[in-house]
């Protein structure tokens, strides 16, 4: 049992989903998935502990030994995204059944629970398999249920937002499939392990540099880096507000993980480092991206709007940690991913629980808010502070990280920006707190109550994770530390 | 003895969460309590390391107790007990619950082990004491503290950038001895200056103070600049630079001070006066300086604060602060006339009270290490200090020409406090034994000697002669309605007009680019919409997709570039 974890963690979430199918009623359908969600989220602890103690784990598909069959490989790196996705997953699950009720029509819940498992599933899938093809197939799975996801919102623009998502995402997914048809015309296999042997014999050829050029692009559009961050504004704004803190908190995380692993473990760092100056690039547009995505978001009227910008901002950090190209840097990045997992469900899913109180995501809705959703606003204020990189929260740790990471490299006016970046973020999280707390509630809007606890457990579940990883910051460092070295090659 | 380990800021946090809750007397009953109960467990904690734990790479102390900190410690315990006093009659929750805050978050500074703590509080204290300011509820007031948030965040900005590089550089966060060496100390430097109010980086305190309710001022003199002096005397006591940065502070604002018509604005100038006897004191940077500059600090904390209470009980009973309306008063408010001088008296170092005691101290110090020019300059600030506060403030208030308010002594709370302040002013004064047995050197130094008390003395009645002749010949600057110009006159006024007319240059070429540029626009799109039938389409459905995977294109055309260029 123990030896078939790396499929089983992939193989349930995705049974499970046409399973609900017979459970048709919407509630066994729920407990079910968070039934499914849960096991998920022990098989990833189990996942860590195995990879923390004996080192990386290969499995074989049906018995065929890589490179002819498919293998699944779980290093740190993967086991401590497992863990990440099938945790928020979970905590968000949590939420989904009240927070459905009034955001989706009755007679789809179930079709609802069914996409989310798909999701997770291909997002899991994507992290567990060291076959390129592989993850391109899971990569589709996760995309096409999360559009699916995206329509299901309640505004009429979603199924637009879905529409402008699938059609990037689509040219995102073929491009990268274009590149891991150009690798195995090169080399002949699909296995990672393999193909990190063999590119290096081709590692002059134009074909290389095409197929990774085309690899770039599109998983930067996955992970809406700055520029090709268009479709994720509305996406995330227009989806159900569950939708929105699930994929928020996991898919651009899955995107990144996508990066760090193509270009570490398949082109191998030499490569991906001199081919193109990806440093340069990436620190430019993910400054870029920091500033004019917070900028943006400083000039939102609609909350979700605001922390979707903030997202493309957060993303930026990762970047720039990605772009230093050290091990302290990289750090930087995956402890952000962790971080930014946290921060970014806990906000969404309380602006859920707002919406589920007045109907509206609006900032001009949140008036006087502060005094009579106190619980979900202290929430939603503590998830600021977290995005601002406040000390006692998780954003304090990672942009330590990466502003030291700066420094150790001698880039110190990359880490004034960084701090200057955290200004801004100030800016808009202020914006919120005043509206909140300092304007009487508008007249138009009656009495409204606090958040049902069905939506408080989750949201404080998370916000007490944020404080907490802020403090005890072992499990996180330790894991991002060791997962980055061995990535580097690094002994631990 | 875990309660031992229990920081004094813990105590003052959990009564704000009281004040926050409760109304009246039993709020009065419990504010005045805390820092009460406060004071005697600090009495019995010794000197001593206590918390500390790991956060990240870092050992992390957030209670470190040391004779420096506890000198400073107890003086706060002091000022917060005082100014509580005071505040007794406001109603405003917020006010309280901000108070107690910030007293908290000044006494978490103080104990601060490492760096990272400080940052913290130093954050801290600016959050919660802005509202001393906005609380006044006037349109100047939110302003002047908006100013005086942004400058106070941004010296905590600067802190932090300070403390990174610090901890890039020497692995550990521990908050001893700086140094300006590196880049580090000198960020630092810079975050301790602002809140320090070095010259050029004084205008928060002059334009904000003034603005804050009569209570909130009391609160705020007694806090942020002397957390500035303690960090300054643990990271850079003995440098030398800040010797001349002292000098300077002692001198110029005793100019603004002299001209400046609002009362509690000539009180900020001498406060900056006061604080740049301390620096002075923190650079010299001997023992008998340190002490100086640390007792000089608890000595101003408490005749500052008297002054700011005068003048607040002042503002509150007439509604008035320039000196321009005011004067005549002690016929009706005599106990505060009489409070006010014994103030007065102190900040101008007259023998027996208790700013004698401690600035003699600098002043002697200077001379003892050759800063002979330096000596000369702070004893031109004494007789400075004397002239715009010693004498110009109760005079102007409570005599001069008779204004005709008949305003009473302020309620009992607001007598009480200051009786207080002045019983410490003499008393130290008297037995300055108490104050030095304090401090963390020993020197055996005696301010009683003939030498000082003649110089002092001296020193005075020159000053109080110059005053009286100037002001019968009709030569002393008249209290006018005046708007007094300083350094912020270039951030308040040039470089939003400088801005303003850029922009407007700008948007003025910017705008008729536009134009040209949309006529040529519009030319191509009705060439278009002839070619395409409606341009509706074109614009408002494909066009946001469209630009996305035009982004595509030339991200994959650039990096394709890239790639064959690296390649051949």
């Amino acid at each position: 049992m123990l030896a078939h974890l790396p499929i089983l963690q992939v193989i349930v979430p995705l049974l499970a989903a046409p399973f609900c199918l017979i459970l048709r009623r919407a509630l066994l359908v729920w407990l079910f998935a968070l039934i499914v969600s849960g096991s998920a989220f022990l098989i990833s602890i189990t996942l860590l502990q195995q990879v923390l103690a004996s080192g990386t784990i290969s499995y074989d598909l049906g018995g065929w030994s890589p490179p002819w069959g498919i293998e699944y490989r779980i290093d740190k790196l993967s086991a401590y995204l497992l863990l990440i996705i099938s945790a928020i997953s979970t905590v968000v699950l949590l939420a989904a059944r009240i927070s459905i009720q009034k955001e989706i029509p009755a007679d789809r819940h179930t079709l609802f629970y069914i996409l989310y498992l798909l999701s997770l599933a291909g997002m899991l899938g994507i992290i567990a398999t060291g076959d390129i093809f592989n993850v391109f197939v899971f990569l589709e799975i996760s995309s096409l249920s999360a559009y699916s996801l995206i329509a299901l919102g309640k505004d009429r623009r979603a199924l637009w937002a879905s529409y402008q998502y699938l059609i990037m995402g689509t040219i995102g997914a073929t491009f990268i499939l274009i590149s891991i048809g150009l690798m195995y015309q090169m080399t002949g296999t699909l296995n990672m392990e393999d193909l990190s042997r063999r590119l290096p014999e081709v590692a002059q050829t134009r074909t290389l540099f095409a197929a990774f050029a085309f690899f770039i692009v599109g998983v930067c559009l996955k992970l809406a880096m700055f520029p090709l961050h268009l479709w994720l504004p509305n996406a995330y704004s227009y989806a159900p507000s569950i939708v929105t803190a699930f994929l928020a908190a996991t898919a651009t995380k899955v995107a990144i993980y996508l990066l760090i692993r193509f270009t570490f473990s398949v082109f191998g760092i030499s490569f991906s480092f001199t081919a193109l100056p990806l440093q340069t690039i990436f620190l430019l547009l993910g400054l870029l991206g920091i500033f004019v995505a917070s900028t943006a978001a400083i000039y939102q009227e609609n909350v979700k709007h605001l922390f979707a910008y903030s997202s493309i901002a957060q993303i930026g950090y990762m970047i720039v940690g990605y772009s230093i190209g050290t091990t302290t840097g990289l750090m930087a990045t995956l402890l952000h991913l962790f971080n930014h997992a946290l921060m970014k469900s806990a906000l969404f899913l309380a602006l859920g629980a707002v919406i589920y109180r007045i109907g509206s995501a609006q900032l001009s809705a949140f008036q006087g808010l502060g005094r009579q959703m106190p619980f979900t606003m202290a929430a939603i204020v503590v998830g600021g502070l977290s995005l601002i990189g406040v000390p006692l929260t998780v954003g304090f740790v990672s942009k330590w990280y990466l502003i030291l990471a700066t420094i150790e490299n001698g880039w110190w006016p990359v880490a004034v920006l960084i701090l200057l970046g955290s200004l801004l973020a100030i800016v808009y999280v202020w914006r919120i707190v005043e509206t909140a707390y300092f304007k009487e509630p508008a007249a138009s809007i009656g009495q409204v109550k606090e958040a049902p606890l069905a939506f408080l457990v989750p949201v404080w579940v998370l916000v007490a994770a944020n404080i907490y990883f802020g403090i005890d910051t072992r499990l996180s460092i330790q894991v991002a530390q060791a997962a980055s070295q061995s990535l580097f090659g690094v002994a631990p | 003895m875990w309660i031992l380990e229990l920081p004094p800021f813990v105590p003052f946090f959990i009564g704000a969460l009281f004040a926050a809750v409760t109304r009246g007397t039993l709020r009065g009953a419990i504010m005045l309590a805390i820092p009460i109960v406060s004071a005697i467990h600090l009495w019995m904690v010794p000197e001593g390391v206590y918390l500390q734990f790991a956060f990240l790479d870092y050992q992390l102390i957030p209670y470190r107790v040391d004779k420096l900190s506890l000198m400073f410690a107890y003086v706060f315990h002091i000022a917060a007990f005082i100014a509580i006093l005071y505040s007794l009659h406001v109603r405003d929750t917020v006010q309280q619950v901000a108070a107690m805050l910030y007293a908290g978050s000044a006494l978490g500074a103080v104990f601060a082990g490492d760096f990272l703590t400080l940052f913290v509080f130093w954050e801290l204290l600016a959050l919660t004491s802005v509202f001393l300011i906005w609380a006044r509820k006037t349109r100047r007031s939110y302003i002047a503290g908006m100013r005086y948030l942004i400058v106070q965040v941004l010296s905590g900005v600067i802190l932090l950038a300070g403390l990174l590089f610090y901890a890039a550089a020497t692995g550990t966060l521990e908050f001893g001895h700086i140094g300006l060496e590196g880049i580090s100390g000198w960020l630092i430097f810079i975050a301790f200056g602002i809140k320090c109010a070095f010259p050029m980086a004084h205008n928060w305190l002059t334009d904000a103070y003034p603005e804050a309710t009569p209570t909130g001022a009391v609160f705020l003199s007694a806090f942020t600049t002397k957390v500035a002096v303690y960090s300054l005397a643990r990271g850079y006591a003995g440098e030398e630079l800040l010797v001349y940065i002292g000098a300077v502070m002692t001198c110029f604002p005793i100019f603004f001070a002299v001209i400046e018509n609002d009362l509690r604005r000539v009180l900020a100038y001498s406060l900056i006066n006061q604080v740049g006897f301390m620096v002075c004191g923190i650079g010299i940077g001997t023992a008998l300086a340190i002490n100086g500059a640390i007792s000089h600090a608890f000595n101003d904390v408490i005749f500052k604060g008297l002054l700011f209470m005068s003048m607040g009980a002042v503002l509150h009973m007439t509604g008035r602060i320039n000196g321009s309306e005011l004067g005549g008063l002690y016929k009706t408010m005599p106990k505060t006339t009489v409070l006010c001088i014994v103030g007065a008296a102190s900040i101008s170092a007259f023998p027996l009270f208790s700013g004698f005691v401690s600035k003699s101290m600098v002043m002697t110090a200077a001379l003892e290490n050759d800063f002979n020019w330096v000596w000369l300059m702070l004893l031109f600030a004494s007789a400075g200090v004397f002239h715009h506060a010693g004498i110009k403030i109760p005079y102007f208030a409570f005599f001069a020409h008779d204004s005709g308010i008949r305003a009473s002594d302020p309620p009992k709370n607001m007598l009480l406090a200051m009786l207080i302040a002045a019983l410490l002013c003499i008393g130290i004064g008297v037995y300055p034994a108490a104050l030095y047995a304090l401090l963390p050197y020993d020197t055996g130094y005696n301010p009683y000697d003939a030498t000082h008390v003649l110089a002092q003395t001296q020193l005075l009645f020159f000053s109080a002669l110059a005053f009286v002749w100037l002001n019968l010949r009709g030569m002393y600057p008249p209290e006018l309605r005046s708007t007094v110009l300083d350094v912020d006159w270039f951030y308040r006024r040039l470089f939003p007009t400088a801005i303003r007319n850029l922009v407007a240059t700008i948007s003025k070429t910017d705008g008729a680019l536009r134009q040209a540029f949309l006529a040529r626009l519009n030319v191509c799109l009705a060439y278009l919409s002839r070619r395409h039938s409606g341009p509706s389409g074109l614009l408002s459905r494909s066009y946001p997709a469209g630009s996305m995977v035009m982004w595509v294109a030339v991200l994959l055309a650039a990096y394709l570039f890239l790639g064959f260029i690296r390649s051949v």
